[in-house]
């Protein structure tokens, strides 16, 4: 029996020439990664560990992300204590505000994270490198700080569920959509332990920005990593961005997976996902008379600099309708600065919307940008969980960057189409 | 090692989000994370909890982000297992890696009602429900893993 790309890549990291689902083993990493959030917490487990210093500095990335600029004392103080640690233990990789960006945007575009990598990350999102054809995997603290410590991690080799992707998505469907639409299909652990693979001709007409925002929910299915093969747009993106080696690893022909879906993406419809699930998902054309109260464009699922485009083709020259708060937030310095030479932040401010610095903030009901009891958003993040965005009786709907821009100009969810 | 305590039962997708909201990660004091453990979907939740006793969800229990100040505000709230029908796969490891044992069982998870009180063998992966008088086995645990909890976490497992 073959191996899927996922068992490849981590046998290659264990040094063995076969790894079967369900195996237990150490892999060594190429990155370990954590936030403001997760990094105090993985300090504390590395001092309990009576480590003395991190295994390899240069892989080792800290991104204080969540909440910064600092919302509080208390978040100041957890942010001190990270940066303390970073400059002690000389981390290359330690992000500042003013160069920092949301994590999951920012290590691939400083070429951290190239092709058959094994990375792990103290944030469930850290499956996002999957597009890039890495294996990436959120973990918790502990993981974290025994990564640190010894450059290695324990995984179960998980099975996997192929999605052989055909056709060109319609107009206005991103990979946003593509990946609503699979939740919707398979459920919120219709991916659980395993590993989401996706191959097929389809992948030819998906940015790399589609294939991020799609890898960073594997975890909404509750994927253990979601993976694509890699191709020239990988590799393009790649030698753009990094001067590291990388390997590409594709599946054996006879490789095994539970399951196998044939998806055509010329069928896809732009995707919403109601509260308080992703796998809540409904088409825009059964959507109706959605009233909203605050839209949000950005996050580490869609804050690129196509989501912005996309947003700002739907905004340019319209007035976002009166009383709806549009927050957008770009993803990373470079995508604020890009976004600005193009003159994207000139269109969403003309039309009324707040453009913040780089940060997660309303992603996670941190701060910019907390509902009140009954209020309502639309937002193109990957959560939309009770009480996710502020209080417990709101509500978050999930969408594309392109169906959020079109509800802010109308007040209600709203197809691009319609604009 | 048997536990035995009071089961307070939620339902599927019990998501991190609401084991413990993110307006609270401003810290990571498991006493004071404790304390909004199941906040937003059973409000007394810290109130009512004895030490030992038990959670039972269902399927896809700690769903969502992979803060490890999930399984740590539970495991501060005194009680001493999880089990549901299924769980996402990083509260799985933060789980394991901070103590806190937790168990697989469709049956259990099925069978068990809000306020039943129940006992736990993890080294025979037996759950007896005292108040109905019945018996459910689950899976045990994979070896590595009892020692992980036996050592009280991966970083006392590592120390050796
Ligand atoms: S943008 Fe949202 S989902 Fe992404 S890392 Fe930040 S909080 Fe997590």
């Amino acid at each position: 029996m073959g191996m899927t790309m996922t068992q490849k890549i981590l046998a290659d990291h264990a040094g063995v020439d076969k790894v079967r689902p369900g195996q237990f083993i150490e892999a060594d990493l190429d990155m370990v990664l954590g936030n403001d959030i997760t990094t105090p917490v993985a300090i504390k487990e590395f001092k309990k560990m009576g480590a003395d210093r991190v295994f390899d500095k240069g892989k080792i990335s800290i991104v204080p992300d969540h909440f910064t600029p600092n919302k509080d004392i208390k978040t100041a103080e957890q942010c001190k204590c990270v940066r303390e640690f970073a400059y002690k233990e000389d981390i290359d990789n330690y992000f500042e505000v003013g160069e920092m960006g949301i994590e999951h945007a920012l290590l691939p575009e400083k070429g951290l994270v190239v092709a058959g990598d094994v990375v792990i990350g103290a944030d469930s999102h850290t499956c996002t490198y999957g597009a890039l054809g890495a294996f990436s995997t959120g973990v918790g603290s502990t993981d974290m700080a025994a990564g640190m410590a010894k450059g290695k991690c324990w995984f179960k080799v998980p099975s996997a569920i192929k999605f052989v992707l055909s056709g060109k998505p319609q107009k206005w469907v991103s990979g946003k959509d593509i990946i609503l639409h699979i939740i919707g299909m398979i459920g919120v652990d219709g991916a659980l332990y395993k590993s989401m693979e996706f191959v097929g001709d389809g992948i030819k007409h998906l940015s790399i920005d589609d294939r991020f925002s799609m890898a960073n929910m594997a975890i909404e299915a509750g994927g253990k990593n979601g993976i694509f093969i890699v191709d020239d747009i990988t590799k393009e993106y790649i030698k753009e961005h990094s001067k590291r080696k990388y390997k590409t690893y594709s599946p054996d022909e006879d490789a095994e997976y539970e399951k196998v879906y044939q998806i055509d993406l010329s069928t896809i419809r732009p995707t919403v996902s109601f509260p308080h699930l992703p796998e809540n998902t409904h088409t825009i054309d059964n959507i109706e008379d959605i009233k909203i109260d605050q839209v949000v464009i950005g996050s580490c699922t869609n804050g690129r600099i196509s989501d912005l485009r996309e947003a700002a083709k739907v905004m340019k020259g319209k007035k976002v309708y009166k009383g709806v708060r549009t927050i957008i937030f770009p993803a990373t310095q470079k995508i604020y600065l890009q976004a600005l030479k193009e003159g994207l932040i000139e269109t969403f401010i003309k039309a009324g919307a707040v453009v913040s610095t780089p940060t997660c903030g309303p992603c996670l009901g941190g701060h910019m940008g907390i509902l009140a009891k009954e209020e309502r958003a639309i937002a193109t993040t990957n959560r939309n969980f009770v009480g996710r965005m502020g209080h417990p009786e709101s509500e978050v709907y999930l969408s594309s960057p392109a169906v959020a821009a079109a509800s802010a100009i109308t007040g209600e969810i709203t197809s691009p189409e319609d604009i | 090692m048997i536990r035995r305590g009071k089961v307070f039962k939620y339902g599927d997708n019990i998501d991190t989000d609401v084991i413990i909201p993110a307006r609270y990660l401003n810290t990571s004091d498991p006493m004071e994370l404790a304390k909004h453990c199941m906040e937003d979907i059973d409000v007394d939740f810290y109130k009512k909890v004895n030490k030992n006793d038990i959670i039972v969800g269902g399927k896809n229990f700690g769903c969502g982000s992979s803060r490890e100040h999930a399984p740590i505000s539970i495991k501060a709230t005194g009680t001493s297992c999880v089990i549901a029908k299924s769980f996402a796969r990083i509260f799985y490891r933060n789980s394991f890696n901070i103590g806190l044992p937790i168990l697989e069982c469709e049956e259990a998870s099925t069978k068990i009602d809000n306020g039943d009180e129940i006992e736990v063998d993890f080294d025979t992966g037996e759950i007896k429900n005292i108040t109905k008088e019945e018996t459910y086995k689950a899976e045990p645990l994979p070896e590595f893993m009892q020692k992980i909890i036996e050592k009280g976490g991966l970083v006392e497992y590592i120390k050796g």
